[in-house]
């Protein structure tokens, strides 16, 4: 049964500030004794080498509902008060920000599980699609099978950190 | 029926449009069937789906699998495997 009572995702071409963003989660969680978050960054070096700009493409419409359930799906396994996720869209340059996950919970376990648990099935699921730019061209990043793996763990066990 | 196919990324810039409303014939409702007629347009179109990539479907937002079925005035989309985050 989902305790969840506070729920905001967000996909925008905007920056975010990570410290406001939770401290906005804390406001609205109170009850939380435990807030873990992850952001994710554009790396300065790709496999192809040195990297000027990441653009991401989404379906507009189905990404916020995908993030949604992620969120959902979570707060259905996990004791979760409060969740927050952000994707940015467009041009990034390297070292930008790009992905934010946070959750509140009262004690530690749910809030850390809960964000990798987030983060791999939005890896996964979530319809954004990454295109490197840089010294060698651009060409659109492919999709990794360890990301797959890393979903499929949660679904074998059902509860537990995938290791 | 008719239904709104868009096309992201990769397979955007192959077929070279990100969106097409079509009038389909009777008996194609699913995406397999779709993939399979769409195909009888030329070679881009035959290697995009039976070609060595893979390719992924929404039906009005939802993640499907390719025995999924369609009604008129739906939205499909096809794209390549997501990475985002």
């Amino acid at each position: 049964m989902s305790a969840l009572i506070d729920l905001n995702v967000s996909v925008q071409a905007d920056d975010f500030d990570v410290g406001l963003e939770l401290q906005r989660l804390r406001a609205a969680t109170p009850q939380a004794g435990a807030l873990v978050n992850f952001v994710g960054l554009v790396r300065e070096l790709s496999a192809a080498g040195q990297l000027s700009e990441m653009v991401i493409e989404h379906y507009p419409g189905m990404t916020e509902k995908a993030l949604q359930q992620i969120a959902l799906q979570a707060a259905q396994r996990w004791p979760l008060l409060g969740v927050r996720m952000i994707h940015r869209v467009g041009r990034l340059p390297a070292q930008a920000q790009i992905v934010l996950v946070a959750a509140t919970s009262l004690h530690r376990q749910a809030a850390f599980e809960a964000s990798a648990f987030m983060m791999d099935y939005l890896k996964t699921e979530a319809p954004f699609w990454k295109k490197e730019v840089g010294d060698f061209g651009q060409h659109w990043v492919e999709a990794r099978a360890s990301d797959e793996q890393a979903k499929q763990q949660w679904q074998k066990n059902s509860g537990k950190s995938p290791k | 029926m008719n239904i709104t196919i868009l096309y992201f990324a990769r397979i955007k810039e192959v077929v070279n449009y990100s969106s097409e409303d079509v009038s389909l014939p009777d008996g194609v409702e699913t995406i397999v069937a779709l993939k399979s007629w769409l195909s009888g347009r030329g070679d881009t179109w035959q290697k995009l789906f039976s070609g060595g990539g893979v390719v992924r479907a929404a039906i009005n937002h939802e993640l499907v699998d390719d025995m999924a079925t369609f009604d008129d005035g739906d939205e499909v989309a096809f794209f390549p495997p997501v990475t985002g985050g």
